[in-house]
């Protein structure tokens, strides 16, 4: 399917997960796509990077969940640290840990998952409704019970799929983006290369098959679609356009131009838009 | 060559020390100096250490052989398998070892917002935890943290038994001097001064009242050797310098 359709099926007010981390393998094709609906007052959960600084950018997140945001090479993400400043999006601020294994507890159909980070930090603090659950066993530890992060939508972008959803990671790191897909209702999974399953096997051992077409509901083709984060080993960061974005974020009138000039029109208008830009810094 | 060793340089040796004693664990060093530190301790005094690309993979002692493979899930893991010992940032820290790198000002509205709650927490209280601040001043050492994400000893102390299970402060190493929290009620003190630099310089720059002995030792020297390897080996771009300006 097309992104549009993709996020055809996305409704305002829905909860959305979005796999990669940081500013690495973001399905940012299906992010952009998001952008150009009409749809908004998301719930984003996220290992956040510009995918969260984008939506924030454009207004559509109500509430974030995530650990942090970051560009990777360049710390802070901007659009993050403005919308917060301004008061403008809710933050459910959770430790790495406690996003994994909420993930994970939706993923196992649990109510919550024990874990031992977050106690004596101010996660419990701005999180009131976190609870403790205390280990029946004759330790009687008193832990904390990271509630299930249970999505309707999960979006991700692996190096290859096949047709029926199947999805394989070539790089280094599968992230999350198994427990993101099997932890949504519907999931939709974006690629640089839609492959005949035969092709699986000579691209990598069979434990590169990080994601299984039982918990993914539509496939898109999307070349570059992590652009300008890194896909590795299709490509790494775009360090060039990705210090454009954060120093656009920076101003208002630098925002507006960098909006109208690459995510006014359409998937291919950015991929032109994207190759002129590489040019002139050539 | 000896002579001439810089504040940069002490700083690495200091953040080496660090992780001295530890045994087999992965070092995670944040910031440039502690990552030419945790190289340092590997490459002399510490080799059984374990070291990251800074990603996914475990390097060995040869820099580019990869000997294992640490994905995020894989490291979470590790972190709360005890065997990890984390040399963080701090965009604030308090007296009892409460750090900050969330944000600044009031939390539902911030001042400045920064990277996050991250891995702080879990770090904490899973396995010993360190601290680099490459600017001692009084914006990070405060009396109280706007956001507790690195747990210190009173809000552990303050907590259910669990979170004091695998808690352990180790270090805290700035510019100027290296802390700990070998006092009665756990709150910081000076176990060594760089050399040059005066205990009302570093009370100066510390917005908490800090006890400094009379007879507080200087950082020891770097070796002759350590200084090679740093300066021709680890860091020869001088990153180190960047950070720590002479």
């Amino acid at each position: 399917m097309t992104a549009e359709e993709a996020v055809g099926r996305i409704r305002s007010g829905m909860t959305v997960g979005i796999g990669g981390w940081g500013s690495r393998r973001k399905p940012m094709a299906l992010v952009r796509a998001l952008l150009r609906s009409g749809v908004g007052d998301l719930t984003v959960v996220s290992f956040g990077g510009p995918d969260v600084g984008l939506l924030a950018a454009a207004g559509k997140i109500r509430r974030l969940v995530t650990a942090f945001a970051t560009l990777d090479s360049i710390p802070l993400e901007p659009h993050f640290r403005a919308a917060r400043e301004r008061g403008e999006i809710e933050l459910t601020e959770l430790d790495e840990a406690m996003m994994m294994w909420g993930l994970t507890a939706a993923v196992h159909r649990l109510p919550f998952l024990p874990v031992r980070a977050g106690l004596g930090s101010d996660v419990m603090t701005v999180n009131p409704g976190l609870r403790t659950v205390t280990s029946p066993y004759e330790d009687g530890e008193e832990l904390v019970a990271v509630p299930a992060l249970r999505l309707d939508v999960a979006l991700v972008h692996l190096n290859r799929a096949d047709a029926r959803g199947n999805g394989q990671y070539l790089g280094p790191d599968p992230y999350f983006d198994d427990l993101f897909c099997e932890a949504a209702a519907e999931a939709y999974l974006s690629c640089e290369r839609v492959v005949a399953t035969a092709e699986f096997a000579g691209a990598g051992g069979p434990q590169t098959l990080l994601v299984k077409r039982h918990a993914v509901t539509g496939v898109i083709e999307a070349p570059g679609g992590a652009h300008f984060t890194s896909c590795v080993p299709d490509y790494g960061r775009d360090e060039a356009f990705q210090g454009a974005y954060a120093k656009a974020a920076a101003d208002p009138e630098a925002w507006r131009e960098f909006t109208r000039r690459f995510l006014s029109g359409d998937e291919e208008r950015y991929r032109a838009a994207v190759a002129a830009f590489g040019r002139e810094g050539a | 060559m000896t002579g001439g060793v810089t504040r940069a340089e002490y700083c690495v040796m200091a953040c080496a020390e660090a992780w001295r004693g530890d045994g087999e664990v992965l070092a995670a060093p944040m910031g440039a100096v502690p990552r030419i530190g945790a190289r340092l301790a590997k490459l002399t005094f510490a080799p059984e250490l374990m070291l990251t690309d800074g990603e996914a993979m475990i390097v060995g002692g040869d820099p580019e052989a990869v000997e294992g493979w640490l994905p995020y899930r894989a490291h979470l893991g590790l972190v709360t398998g005890g065997r990890r010992h984390v040399m963080m940032g701090a965009s604030q820290l308090d007296r009892h070892g409460n750090q900050n790198i969330s944000c600044i000002g009031d939390w539902k509205r911030p001042v400045r917002q920064l990277l996050g709650v991250r891995g702080a927490p879990v770090n904490t209280l899973n396995h010993p935890t360190s601290y680099w601040v490459p600017r001692h001043s009084r914006r990070v050492f405060v009396e109280r943290v706007d956001m507790v994400c690195g747990v210190g000893h009173d809000r552990v102390a303050a907590a259910t038994p669990a979170a004091a299970r695998f808690h352990d402060l180790r270090c805290v190493v700035t510019d100027l001097a290296v802390l700990d929290f070998a006092t009665p009620d756990r709150t910081l003190r000076v176990r060594s001064l760089h050399p040059g630099v005066t205990a009302d310089a570093v009370r100066e720059a510390t917005g908490f009242p800090l006890d400094i002995a009379d007879d507080v030792p200087c950082t020891r020297e770097p070796t002759p050797a350590e200084l090679r390897l740093i300066r021709e080996v680890i860091d020869p771009e001088g990153a180190r310098e960047r950070e720590v300006p002479s």
